[in-house]
């Protein structure tokens, strides 16, 4: 008798001993398909789609579950665009003044004319200048509607710096005027000003972080690669940096600048002094990363192989929290954006006939415009719209800066 | 804790010695001085100037002397108290200033009260009403305040404090105070005027301080010790203020080294619009004018500011927190 114990068999059963039988192992199953070694790493292509996906196609899957982030993305993506056709976008040039229409407060665009639904159009105005105190009086006509034409021919324009055009997305009426944002103390068109001055606004963000990105990428890389004197050293030099009030220092290193340099000159440099003075945060995390990731087998093992230290920094270490630098980067363009508005509304920065929004608000620079002009203030909703748009978009950006989290 | 403060001192020395070398390079960066554009004025004008005068505060001031030497004469007299020649003002540096190294010292430490006591109840409560309507509507007022320039909310904000409460517009008190001595008047009306400085600098530091506060408690609540205290019965507001929030504290006592650097750039452009009796319409005056004495001190006075703020914060920030205290007396 073989003493052959199953699962089910209980105790008291072998205990009573009556019923004693051969149990017999089931027969074995024995599959005769060919034997694939790999049968259990095999992925459905939907699997492997999502396990194989690059880092980067991680963090757009990340990214894309912030809506905010998208949103945001989406808006700065478009007026980034819109630098790139801005004589097309604006209704009038850049310096186009309307000497009748000095001062003119913004036309309201209207679709319903005496209760019918009709082409977008705007009253025109009635100009009189009230003698007692020499106010510019502007008062809607009711009975001049001046409806807007899309897609039209108005001023003429080198596009591009290439091609002769004349096409507008919108002009007004043929003869008449349109101005959506109100008009400035020269009768120059604030709204074309502000799509132009975009152009230069945003720009100087993106520049500002390109030198910043680059310095803090080569001064924190090679302190946290050699560590030692050379990471002292730098550690001081960014806490004397870092100890600096930004926009006093900015003031003065802008102040430097000489008057008789061409408004691009000016823009050169304003951009750099913007960013020299940005690149110790991303510095900082450069160093402190280095320091702990040239410690990591890979890099041993690149050292081993004869690599040279800007071969490891650049092709080893620096890939592996790109995004994370990225990110902060991001971070870092609403504060430039910012500091480039306050240098030139205090005159300071760029200046005419360079437009930028700080250029701009320059005009709304004392309270009568607060109390006789507010509309000079506009420009402020373009920056406080790219500020807010990309703190959203670089704190999405920074959350999906690690996708294996 | 003692040799933690001599270490952090010996710290500071350098660090402002160099800032004193990076400030003194920079007013002396533009191509030429204040003499010669004030000659070229005066002669362009047709009026002669008086040269041996011009002469006479060349040599004081060591014009003639090279670079070196010219920025041990400034920093000796620095440390002496003596900031320079305004050149501009043709007074001392100290007689022209005033009371606005005060002014600005002031302006700053209210400012960052203001900053704390705002932003301590909002980021608490934001903290522990996560994702609720009101922590989304403070979320953004700050996101707002974040991203509205200051000196346009200070327009703004000078012109409905004229219409609605009646302030005068721009200066830090009512006019008849000014140059007066020190009284209870015009502490008064220092304190009426001062409230929308403070609120415009303070806005910006005030977000981000909720926003930290605000992530770091809520990385604090997530922690196991307080699921603990929950399960024992602790009363919420006993829980809440014993542990998490004090762990969650840090920041606060060590951002005033990263905060104050704002402060007083903030306070530098909003005093240029509001015209505050603080250091920042001066130095603009300074840097426009090239007077390079009166812009360098002020620079100087408000780096210094800062490096004494971070000193103060980690000094607060050991004495706080035994964990930094005794990191740093390993480390040495």
């Amino acid at each position: 008798m073989t003493d052959l114990l199953f699962a089910g068999d209980s105790p008291r059963e072998r205990a009573g001993g009556s019923t004693t039988k051969t149990i017999f192992p089931l027969s074995h199953y024995v599959s005769d398909a060919p034997f694939d070694p790999y049968a259990l790493e095999r992925m459905t292509p939907a699997q492997e789609r999502f396990y194989m996906a690059s880092e980067w196609r991680m963090v757009w899957w990340k990214l894309r579950r912030h809506r905010i982030a998208v949103l945001s993305g989406a808006i700065l993506f478009t007026m980034y665009l819109s630098i790139l056709f801005c004589e097309f976008l604006a209704p009038y040039d850049l310096d186009a003044r309307n000497t009748d229409f000095i001062y003119a407060p913004p036309q309201r665009v209207r679709v319903f004319d005496q209760g019918q639904l009709v082409w977008p159009f705007v009253y025109g105005y009635d100009y009189r200048l009230d003698m007692s105190n020499l106010e510019r009086v502007y008062s809607l006509n009711p009975d001049k509607p001046e409806p807007i034409r899309f897609f039209c021919h108005s001023s003429k324009y080198r596009f591009w710096g290439m091609f002769e055009s004349d096409l507008h997305l919108i002009c007004p009426a043929l003869g008449r005027q349109l101005f959506l944002a109100g008009t400035d103390r020269l009768g120059r068109d604030l709204l074309s000003r502000m799509i132009y001055g975009a152009r230069i606004s945003l720009t100087i963000g993106l520049l500002g972080v390109a030198v910043s990105f680059t310095l803090g990428i080569l001064i924190g890389g090679i302190a946290g690669y050699y560590g030692g004197w050379t990471d002292i050293i730098v550690q001081r030099a960014i806490e004397v940096v870092q100890s600096f009030p930004h926009l006093p220092l900015w003031m003065a290193l802008s102040a430097i600048l000489p008057v008789s340099w061409s408004p691009v000159l000016v823009y050169i440099g304003i951009t750099l002094i913007l960013g020299m003075i940005e690149w110790t945060h991303l510095a900082r995390a450069v160093r402190s990363k280095l320091l702990a990731l040239r410690e990591e087998d890979f890099c041993t093992a690149a050292v081993l192989m004869g690599a040279r230290p800007a071969r490891i920094i650049g092709r080893h270490l620096l890939p592996s929290f790109m995004s994370h630098l990225i990110a902060s980067a991001t971070l870092m363009i609403p504060g430039m954006i910012l500091g480039e508005t306050a240098l030139s509304f205090l005159g300071l920065g760029l200046r005419p006939p360079m437009t930028s929004w700080g250029v701009l608000l320059n005009e709304a620079q004392n309270i009568n415009v607060v109390a006789l002009y507010p509309w000079l203030m506009l420009p402020v909703a373009c920056i406080v719209i790219t500020v807010l748009a990309f703190n959203f978009f670089g704190d999405g950006l920074r959350d999906a800066a690690d996708p294996y989290h | 804790m003692l040799s933690y403060l001599i270490h952090r001192i010996l710290i500071m020395i350098p660090t402002l010695i160099a800032i004193s070398v990076v400030i003194f390079t920079i007013i002396n960066l533009p191509p030429g001085d204040y003499f010669s554009t004030y000659i070229a004025e005066l002669q362009s004008s047709g009026e002669s100037a008086d040269l041996a005068k011009i002469a006479f505060l060349k040599a004081q001031y060591g014009f003639d002397r090279p670079l070196w030497a010219q920025y041990i004469f400034w920093v000796g007299g620095l440390l002496r108290g003596d900031m320079g020649y305004s050149f501009a003002y043709n007074l001392p540096v100290n007689q022209v200033v005033g009371d606005r190294l005060l002014m600005t010292v002031i302006v700053s430490f209210a400012t960052i009260l203001f900053t704390y006591i705002v932003a301590f109840p909002i980021g608490v409560y934001s903290a522990t009403h996560q994702y609720s309507w009101t922590d989304h509507a403070l979320t953004l007022l700050g996101l707002l305040g974040l991203a509205t320039p200051s000196f346009l909310l200070a327009l703004v904000l000078l012109y409905f404090a004229n219409v609605y409460f009646g302030i005068s517009i721009g200066g830090l008190m009512d006019p008849q105070y000014v140059n007066r001595a020190w009284s209870f008047g015009k502490a008064v009306s220092v304190a009426a005027h001062l409230w929308i400085p403070i609120i415009v600098i303070g806005t910006a530091g005030t977000a981000s301080m909720i926003r930290r506060l605000r992530a770091n408690l809520l990385d604090e609540l997530q922690k196991q010790y307080v699921v603990t205290a929950r399960a024992k019965g602790l009363h919420p507001f006993k829980l809440l203020f014993k542990y998490p929030l004090r762990m969650a504290l840090n920041p606060f006592i060590s951002d005033i080294g990263s905060l104050l650097p704002h402060v007083i750039s903030g306070a530098a452009i909003v005093s240029v619009v509001m015209s505050l009796p603080t250091t920042g319409p001066m130095l603009l005056d300074a840097l426009r004018s090239q007077d390079m004495y009166l812009a360098g001190s002020f620079l100087m006075f408000m780096a210094f500011l800062t490096v004494v703020g971070v000193f103060v914060s980690d000094i607060a920030l050991a004495i706080l927190d035994p964990r930094i205290r005794l990191q740093a007396g390993r480390r040495q």
